[in-house]
């Protein structure tokens, strides 16, 4: 195969799990939701338990008319969606779902993902303040506020698992990843996972999108397919944030007959990650803005800090 | 830090337990919602979905039009003559009902036609699915308003315990003696 046909190939299946996965997602958090709240959730669109409902939605969106308020500026405002969207695809490709199975293949894959992620909320923060509504810039300064703050703990609990590793990339973590490590880096695994979810500003630190408070935040002023494209990133994020939380701590493609389809192990363990989202949202409440800092400050970064102590030692101690 | 607040950062942990297995358990039980337009939904007893009329117990006495509280009742009447049935007999006028209308758009289901009626003319039906696009068309004429009669239930049975009603205790009564004839009592006071 030629390297130009390669490429495309490897671009067009990105791109084609990039627009599956985070619908197969979003009908999960459907139907999860709905029956945790006793209701069915969609039953209609596609007519096997709406099966169909995101694409009718999809559909809905791509006709609604594309408003930009009077005020906003223009040009940010038009390109912030793409610019909220497209990290995650980045992010996406360099994520492996067996050693053989990964859109790009970077030697630095962990550092990578991270540093496309963090790009991703330069999108709300220019939705926010191109919209020329106070709800949006306080939402928007609000996202800000909790990036800044989780970013860190998120960063020092891939670094644990990269000291465990000794590599920064994504294959070889999950190359050296033992059973053990599930105990080992248990701490690790749990300000990850809190801190990818804050992140996502899902709930329950889903402030700067308060419906109570900011409306919708900074994507109030949106309709139509920009709108689209948010929700799209958010829901990216979480098939994103799952499938790394299957790669660095749960042993991506390892497990019972991995021969040829350890990627499906690590769709599934991504799978049940994102559904653990799904259910947080379901179950709990929406923290306060001072208890999400606090939180962030006082209960992950020394965690986090902990468990990045505990690593080195170890890798030192057994070296 | 106060007592309160100790308390429920002792509760933090427990209560995020407890909610993650509120949801999973109202997520292995089955759904409380009723698939209506699927399914036809289960109505209480003496639900007021339409005011049906049966038109032949109607004598356009007007009470009901007169009792609705939002004037959305509309009879027109007129009388007519029944010559008498005996020889000497007085012609009787009784009243036709020409118009029976409801206008539902004004209706506000408080039943107090029904109860007025002195002759069981208007009952309630339990049937709902009559939307209209247009508000206009919710003045439903006679004809409309009998053939909700089908949709009718029966009247739900008395309580335990309670008094027969006036049609079953009548029967046990003795049957009143017939009335003299008046031409015999006539000449029996003359005796």
């Amino acid at each position: 195969m030629s390297p130009a046909v390669e490429v495309l190939v490897r671009t067009v299946a990105v791109l084609a799990a990039f627009l599956v996965l985070p619908l197969l997602v979003g009908q999960t958090e459907h139907k999860v939701m709905a029956h945790m709240q006793g209701r069915l959730g969609p039953m209609y669109a596609g007519g096997f338990h709406g099966w169909a409902q995101l694409v009718a939605d999809g559909v809905k969106f791509a006709q609604k008319e594309d408003v930009t308020p009077a005020a906003a500026d223009r040009p940010v405002f038009r390109l912030a969606p793409a610019v909220g969207l497209v990290p995650y695809l980045v992010a996406l490709a360099a994520v492996p779902l067996s050693p053989g199975l990964v859109g790009a293949d970077a030697p630095a894959s962990a550092v990578l993902v991270l540093a496309a992620t963090a790009v991703g909320i330069l999108g709300t923060l220019m939705a926010g303040w191109a919209s020329a509504n106070k709800y949006s810039l306080l939402g928007a300064m609000r996202a800000a506020a909790q990036l800044l703050s989780y970013e860190l703990p998120l960063v020092l609990a891939v670094a644990s698992v990269c000291l465990a590793a000794g590599s920064l990339s994504l294959t070889a973590i999950a190359g050296a990843w033992s059973p053990w490590w599930l105990l080992w880096q248990l701490p690790g695994a749990f300000v990850f996972l809190v801190a990818a979810v804050a992140e996502l500003q899902r709930p329950p630190f889903d402030m700067p999108v308060a419906d109570s408070e900011l409306v919708f935040g900074a994507y109030t002023e949106y309709t139509g397919l920009r709108f689209a494209f948010f929700l799209l990133a958010e829901y990216a994020g979480i098939v994103l944030m799952s499938l790394l939380f299957a790669v660095l701590y749960l042993g991506g493609w390892k497990g019972p007959l991995s021969g040829d389809l350890g990627w499906l192990w690590t769709l599934l363990k991504g799978f049940v990650v994102s559904v653990l989202v799904i259910w947080m949202r379901v179950a709990w409440p929406r923290l306060r803005e001072d208890q999400l800092q606090r939180l962030a400050w006082l209960g992950l970064v020394p965690l986090a800090l902990l468990q990045l102590a505990l690593t080195g030692v170890w890798v030192v101690a057994t070296a | 830090m106060t007592e309160a607040a100790k308390g429920s950062r002792a509760a933090g942990i427990p209560g995020l337990v407890r909610g993650l297995a509120a949801t999973a358990r109202t997520l292995a039980r089955p759904t409380h919602t009723s698939e209506y337009p699927d399914a036809p939904p289960s109505l209480p007893p003496r639900s007021r979905g339409v005011i049906a009329l049966l038109a032949e117990n109607c004598t356009s006495c007007m009470l009901c039009a007169r009792e609705c509280p939002d004037w959305c009742i509309y009879i027109d009447s007129h009388k007519e003559t029944v010559p008498a049935t005996t020889p000497g007999g007085r012609d009787r006028q009784r009243n036709v009902l020409d118009r029976f209308a409801i206008d539902f758009s004004l209706c506000m289901y408080c039943g107090i036609c029904v109860e007025v009626c002195p002759f069981d003319a208007l009952f309630w039906s339990p049937e709902f699915e009559y939307a209209e696009l247009d508000i206009r068309e919710l003045l439903h004429e006679r004809d409309r308003l009998g053939q909700w009669m089908a949709t009718v239930p029966p009247p739900p049975a008395l309580d335990e315990r309670s008094a027969d009603p006036a049609e079953v205790s009548a029967l046990g009564k003795p049957a009143r003696a017939p009335r003299a004839p008046r031409q015999a009592a006539a000449e029996e006071g003359q005796a």
